[in-house]
């Protein structure tokens, strides 16, 4: 069996796990919704947010929208595989298949496609729910749609390497939630996920700017949100060739890291 | 065929070390081909290092080692292929069942046993659809051998297997590993039940306190001397024991000079277990007086 076959049978065992374990599908599947939720109904009586007074605008929901897109692919990818590796590096998962024949490639196809399948299936069910319960309108243009179809697909595969190398940073399972959780957490007030990054202060913006979240959000924005809203980036631009060239920084800073940190175990723990 | 290329493992001078502290001190075994062998001794005498060196978890500070012909310390997939390995208890989620579980593993190996037939094999068949979750610990513990042999193994690792099994699971896993035995499977077997390697195993090897203290077919272990009967018996003076060739003879001298039934007469063969905890009591004393 080559190693791209067993990677996809891999593929096909994570997804299976991944939905049987309550805690992923609550933290990280159903997170970015439950978040929508609350913020369309909390601020349902705050009124549209417009990019100037007078003019019309749209509802918070609709606003929030992409930023929940967005902070889906960060926890389908970085918090769930971070979480999840540094567990199976504990628990004794690791040793074992590390006693196999098993590829270390074909184990990280495996989670890639784990976040993948698991990560599409989260959009479309954030998207088919903002739209049919919430009543928030979607882009008809294909254009923004194949917009939305790169920016997913590199934010994915950026965040789930991304997982992988910072699951090398927790000593143990157990700590590898309080490590992880709010790193995600900061990295989602500050990359305008939950709050307006145009109303964040510049130094903060600055950081965010480091920081991938904060480029697919920009990107997300650039796909759900009214044209006029551009005046309220940064520069007045929705920067797609700033948004690809540093979810593809990231995306090597990733490989190099998984590659060079990851072990089936800690010798000599 | 020659004795070279009949073992499936071969240690010489293994040395482990750690923060500064010897493991595992110079220790040298052979296990040729179909053969189970058995590493005996008590909790932190460098078992579990041993094996895990073997199987290529761990590191070694000098030695050389081959297993099955290969140098553990450079695995290759083809060569884990080759190998099963059952390690001690671990504690996965286990969202997976039985089946599914064994299947998945299965896909791993160019020549997997089948599924069905190795979930009957551990007992387990009513069990198949089950998650390892539910799962007792014992039942459980037969999934890790099941995984351990899914591969078709030339050598099977088998760490303290049957820690935790009540005495007919126990029982019924001998008989597994007899079964296996058969088929022409290369055990090594680590286990702190002297029972155990008395039942299955052909030699042991007897660690304590890093070192191989001593090696050789089960019932030779200890050699000759640790097995010569013991006359134990009580009078006024308190407790008598004499290590006797003639047991008989001594009990009948003992009765004539007595006049009387001697109190609390025993005679004693020393089983495996009691040469053994004279071996290792032995080594005990000897670092008690050496610090």
């Amino acid at each position: 069996m080559n190693m791209l076959a067993l990677g996809g049978w891999r593929a096909r065992y994570e997804v299976v796990s991944y939905f049987r374990s309550l805690d992923t599908v609550f933290f990280t599947f159903l997170f970015p919704l439950i978040m929508l939720g609350i913020f369309t109904a909390a601020f349902s009586a705050a009124g549209d947010i417009v990019v100037k007074p007078g003019q019309p605008g749209i509802s918070v929901g609709a606003y929030y929208l992409p930023g929940m897109l967005a902070a889906g692919i960060l926890l389908s990818g970085v918090q769930n595989l971070a979480v999840d590796i540094a567990r199976e590096k504990s628990d004794g998962t690791l040793k074992r298949l590390g006693g196999t024949p098993l590829s270390p490639v074909s184990y990280f196809i495996g989670k890639v496609g784990q976040v993948f399948t698991t990560g599409i299936i989260q959009a479309l069910l954030i998207l088919v729910v903002a739209r049919f319960v919430f009543g928030i309108a979607l882009p008809t243009d294909p254009g923004r749609w194949l917009t939305f179809a790169w920016i997913f697909v590199l934010g994915i595969v950026t965040s789930s390497l991304l997982g992988i190398a910072l699951s090398a940073l927790p000593r143990s399972g157990r700590s590898a939630t309080a490590v992880v959780v709010p790193l995600v957490l900061i990295l989602q007030f500050i990359s305008g996920v939950y709050l307006r990054f145009d109303q964040l202060p510049g130094w903060m913006q600055a950081i965010a700017s480091i920081f991938p979240l904060k480029w697919m959000a920009q990107g997300m924005r650039s796909v759900f949100l009214p044209s006029d809203f551009v005046s309220l980036e940064p520069n007045d631009s929705w920067q797609l060739g700033w948004i690809a060239l540093m979810l593809v920084v990231w995306f090597g800073a990733g490989l190099v890291i998984s590659r060079l940190t990851f072990r089936w175990i800690r010798k000599d723990s | 065929m020659s004795s070279e290329s009949d073992a499936v493992v071969r240690v010489d001078g293994l040395c482990k070390v750690y923060g500064g502290k010897p493991a595992v001190d110079g220790i040298s075994f052979e296990i040729t081909t179909g053969e189970t062998f058995a590493l005996l001794g008590p909790n932190g005498a460098g078992k579990s290092t041993t094996i895990e060196i073997l199987e290529g978890y761990r590191d070694r500070t000098a030695g050389n080692v081959r297993v099955l012909g290969v140098d553990p310390g450079h695995p290759t997939l083809a060569w884990k292929a080759q190998l099963g390995i059952v390690l001690q208890s671990t504690g996965e989620p286990g969202v997976m069942t039985v089946a599914e579980q064994l299947r998945h593993f299965a896909r791993f190996f160019p020549n997997p046993r089948d599924v069905d037939e190795t979930i009957s094999a551990v007992g387990l068949t009513d069990k198949a659809g089950t998650r390892l979750a539910k799962l007792s610990g014992g039942q459980r513990r037969r999934v890790d051998v099941a995984l351990g042999i899914i591969g078709n193994p030339r050598l099977l690792f088998l760490d303290e297997p049957t820690t935790g099994f009540d005495p007919e699971a126990r029982h019924e896993f001998w008989d597994l590993i007899r079964g296996l035995t058969r088929e022409g499977t290369t055990i090594l077997l680590t286990t702190h039940y002297l029972d155990e390697a008395a039942q299955l195993s052909d030699r042991a090897g007897v660690i304590a306190g890093g070192h191989l203290i001593d090696i050789g077919p089960i019932d030779e272990i200890g050699g000759a001397s640790a097995r010569v009967p013991i006359v134990r018996w009580r009078d006024e003076r308190g407790e008598h024991s004499v290590r006797t060739t003639e047991p008989g003879r001594t009990v009948a001298d003992l009765v004539s000079s007595l006049g009387a039934e001697p109190p609390a007469l025993e005679v004693i063969r020393p089983g495996l277990e009691d040469v053994y905890l004279d071996m290792v009591g032995a080594v005990h004393e000897h670092e008690e007086v050496a610090a």
